[in-house]
């Protein structure tokens, strides 16, 4: 079971990383459980933290924290959209 | 079609031309393009850079625009938005409606960015004489994609 995740712009940045091959273990099914579980990695991972300002979006659809995870999922965390 | 992502510049005149050929039910044409801007909260900006999500980008445009199809009877809708590196006075989106009548139209075209501004993965980076900055998603944005939520469909 495992997962691409993405990140984009200014949080792309700051972890220094633009995605991964995650393996999802048993009990992390949820986008809002993946974010944690980053955010627990400590540093710059902490730009993932609840309270901080991040869109999310499975499988190239905007998602909520409570969006299932399933194997081959794409999962994608940024910032506010700033196009237009 | 009706929704184009590309680094390349458009030509918004030869864009409503191909959309209007021979279509002699069409009463209206509304379009928005968006320039870069030179200036941004007070600081002269020199450069800008637009990364995007390619393949959700392109599916959040499409999704925009059916939205736009079920809420108002349009012709046909365009959008082009670009990416990459752009300088102050280039162009960055185009939104293009055509329809029988300017109301539907117009309303169309600005539901289109309203939406896009708010839902399309874009993200612009502008350089200053401080250095280069993300530039930060505005309120104003989402209030006014918020009120076309609160308006019916066709309203």
């Amino acid at each position: 079971m495992s997962i691409r995740i993405l990140y984009f712009a200014g949080l792309r940045e700051r972890l220094g990383a633009a995605g991964e091959d995650f393996a999802l273990s048993p009990g992390l099914d949820t986008v809002g459980a993946l974010r944690r579980r980053l955010c627990e990695r400590g540093g710059a991972w902490e730009a993932l933290a609840e309270g901080r300002s991040l869109r999310m979006a499975v499988n190239q659809r905007m998602a909520d924290a409570g969006a299932a995870l399933r194997d081959g999922d794409e999962v994608a965390f940024f910032p506010p959209v700033t196009g237009g | 079609m009706p929704v184009r992502v590309q680094r390349e510049d458009f030509d918004v005149g030869a864009e409503i031309g191909a959309l209007t050929r021979g279509a002699t039910d069409v009463g209206a044409v509304a379009s928005f393009v968006g320039l870069v801007r030179d200036t941004n909260d007070g600081s002269g900006v020199s450069e800008m850079t637009l990364e995007h999500y390619p393949g959700m980008t392109e599916r959040a445009l499409e999704e925009i625009v059916a939205q736009a199809r079920g809420r108002w009877r349009v012709a046909d809708l365009l959008v082009i938005h670009r990416y990459g590196r752009l300088l102050p006075g280039e162009r960055i989106v185009l939104v293009v409606v055509t329809g029988a009548h300017r109301g539907e139209a117009f309303a169309a075209c600005e539901f289109v960015m309203d939406y896009l501004k708010t839902r399309a993965p874009f993200w612009k980076k502008e350089t200053t004489a401080a250095g280069s900055r993300w530039v930060e998603a505005r309120e104003a944005d989402d209030e006014a994609a918020a009120r076309w939520d609160a308006q019916r469909p066709g309203g």
